[in-house]
């Protein structure tokens, strides 16, 4: 087909306006000047600084710890939702279910936190628990979002599999949960890998829930993050957003070329 | 479907049970306390508001509900403006990333084949990095004494900074910034399965690429527009962090006005009932992405 040098442009354009920031930050995370405008000499003073900060230290490992958890718990519900959706066909309730498993995603985060709090505020009054909120009450609230993408995800990849071989398995007199564990599992394993990540990344980044469900003992990064950059500009967390992003690129590329490899196989 | 291979009762309704009852609990029942405390009067301790219910002596006396937090905040015009202000913010923002979005999934959409998949995780790519870091990047771009100002000046295009940061525009450029890849992922979806003997068919009868564009790429392209649309409206509606961050005192949106009633003026009822006001106004947008969703799910019409 035709190249049109106005999308290309466009497309130029597009990825600019993505990037630019990001390269920014990277640049100014070097930056010996606290001022972004005045080079003042390359150094690495500011990571230095970020890894004698024991309050961002301690907010990332509990952001690591609530991001795994909730991650685990959301792929495994949202394996559960999955199946229920693409295998069970009709059932009683199957339209709320639907609406419910899709709702989180497009949910303003605001209105989702404020219902989580009063949730657990309205539970601790009526029977003793959470005793305030922390940990566990950050884990709860991250998990019920990171289910709704965790669900589309391996739904998906559900929906395409073929089958056939998990009837093939059944005819033969396997029982249903060994079915989908020597058969299903393996075929949908890399959106199980997917699922995990995205729930895992959305954890990590929140702060708008984070902000209503943790208490004054637990603070996550991004609420940290939040705090210190609402002061004005801070070349620390420029050298925290640059880990950050090498961290990711890292990731998603060694994962593209990884399934790169398999389709050619 | 086959229901009759999942022969174990139990463990299909234990597989159905578990996801079901962790929405229920975690989900509904949380927004249904949102609905209840909207309609419960303020009161001074913990937990700031009254119970619905009345007891006495174990015994149920009453119901004490009130409208009074919807009429305040009806009446205040502050939240009003909050609201449409919100409404309007978020509407042309979604226009933006649809005028950006569109062309960038069309190009990635047209490319070669082996090409799509880098340019695709191009897009996607910042959405990984942490959200609140590159609008944080923007405040260094953007403020008096940032690096638009000073390349600005350095060309002798203006004299005095201009001032962006704290006003609707950087608000505009975050949300544009941010939501970008949600525009540009569905469209790239419908897009791509566009069949290419349209286009060609449009040409042999003598279409030039623009009409043929306005006639059959963007008509069929609806589903793409609608579900990147709403993506980017919804949220953005009730952003919180990109107006605390780059937006000025005069940018009232819902999810900051939220907030500070519900953190500063301790008023949960008030903030519970601006929840309600604005799952109001999303309520059509989000019946409206379920249904592209279950279509998108069962495509032979199923449900």
């Amino acid at each position: 087909m035709r190249r049109s040098v106005f999308l290309l442009s466009c497309l130029g354009f597009g990825y600019a306006f993505l990037y630019l920031p990001i390269a920014l930050l990277v640049v100014w995370s070097f930056n010996a000047s606290r001022i972004v405008n005045i080079w003042g000499g390359f150094s690495t003073k500011w990571y230095w600084e970020l890894t004698r900060n024991d309050d961002f230290l301690a907010a990332a490992w509990l952001s690591l710890k609530v991001a795994a958890t909730s991650a685990t718990a959301a792929l495994v519900l949202g394996t559960l939702a999955a199946v229920v959706l693409v295998r069970f066909g009709r059932f009683h309730g199957r339209l709320l279910f639907n609406g419910l498993i899709a709702a989180p995603l497009v949910m303003p985060e605001i209105i989702l936190g404020l219902a989580m709090l009063l949730l657990f505020v309205a539970l601790e009054q009526a029977i003793g628990w959470p005793d305030g909120r922390g940990f566990s009450t950050i884990v709860i609230a991250h998990t019920t979002v990171g289910m709704a993408y965790a669900t589309v995800v391996v739904r998906s990849r559900l929906a395409q599999m073929d089958e056939s071989l998990e009837e093939a398995a059944l005819d033969l007199g396997a029982r249903p949960i060994k079915v989908f564990f020597v058969i299903t599992l393996p075929v949908i394993a890399p959106s199980l890998a997917a699922g995990w990540l995205l729930a895992f990344t959305l954890s990590l980044d929140d702060v708008v829930v984070a902000q209503f469900v943790s208490g004054p003992g637990a603070t996550t990064l991004p609420i940290e993050v939040f705090s210190s950059v609402r002061l004005g500009v801070s070349p620390q967390v420029n050298a925290l957003g640059t880990i950050i992003v090498c961290v990711v690129a890292v990731l998603i590329v060694v994962a593209w070329r990884l399934s790169m490899t398999r389709k050619e196989r | 479907m086959r229901v009759g291979s999942w022969r174990q009762v139990w463990g299909r309704r234990a597989v159905l049970g578990i996801p079901y009852v962790w929405l229920l609990l975690f989900f509904l029942v949380p927004l249904l306390i949102v609905a209840k405390i909207s309609i419960s009067e303020i009161r001074v301790g913990v937990p700031p508001y009254e119970p619905l219910l009345e007891f006495a002596d174990g015994a149920f006396i009453g119901v004490r509900a009130t409208v009074t937090n919807f009429v305040l905040l009806f009446e205040d015009d502050l939240y009003v403006s909050a609201y449409f202000q919100s409404l309007t913010i978020a509407g042309v923002s979604t226009l933006l990333c649809l005028l950006i979005g569109y062309p960038m999934a069309l190009a990635i959409a047209r490319a070669r084949p082996e090409r799509r998949p880098p340019l695709l995780l191009l897009v996607i790519l910042p959405f990984w990095t942490s959200f609140l870091i590159r609008v944080y990047a923007w405040m260094g771009i953007l403020k008096d004494e940032g690096l638009l100002n000073g390349v600005l000046m350095w060309l002798g295009v203006i004299s005095e900074p201009l001032v962006i940061l704290n006003t609707d525009t950087a608000v505009y450029i975050g949300i544009v910034y941010s939501y970008l890849p949600f525009m540009v992922l569905p469209l790239y979806a419908t897009l791509e399965k566009l069949d290419p003997s349209l286009l060609e068919a449009a040409a042999d009868l003598g279409a030039r690429p623009i009409r043929a564009f306005w006639s059959v790429t963007l008509p069929l392209s609806v589903p793409g527009i609608v579900a990147g649309s709403l993506l980017v409206f919804v949220p953005a509606v009730g952003e919180y962090v990109i107006p605390d961050l780059l937006g000025g005192g005069d940018t009232q949106m819902l999810g900051k006005a939220l907030w500070d009633m519900f953190a500063l003026n301790r008023d949960w009822p008030s903030a519970a009932a601006l929840a309600v006001a604005m799952l109001a106004a999303l309520a059509l947008p989000i019946a409206l992405f379920q249904k592209w969703q279950s279509k998108l799910d069962n495509p032979e019409g199923q449900e």
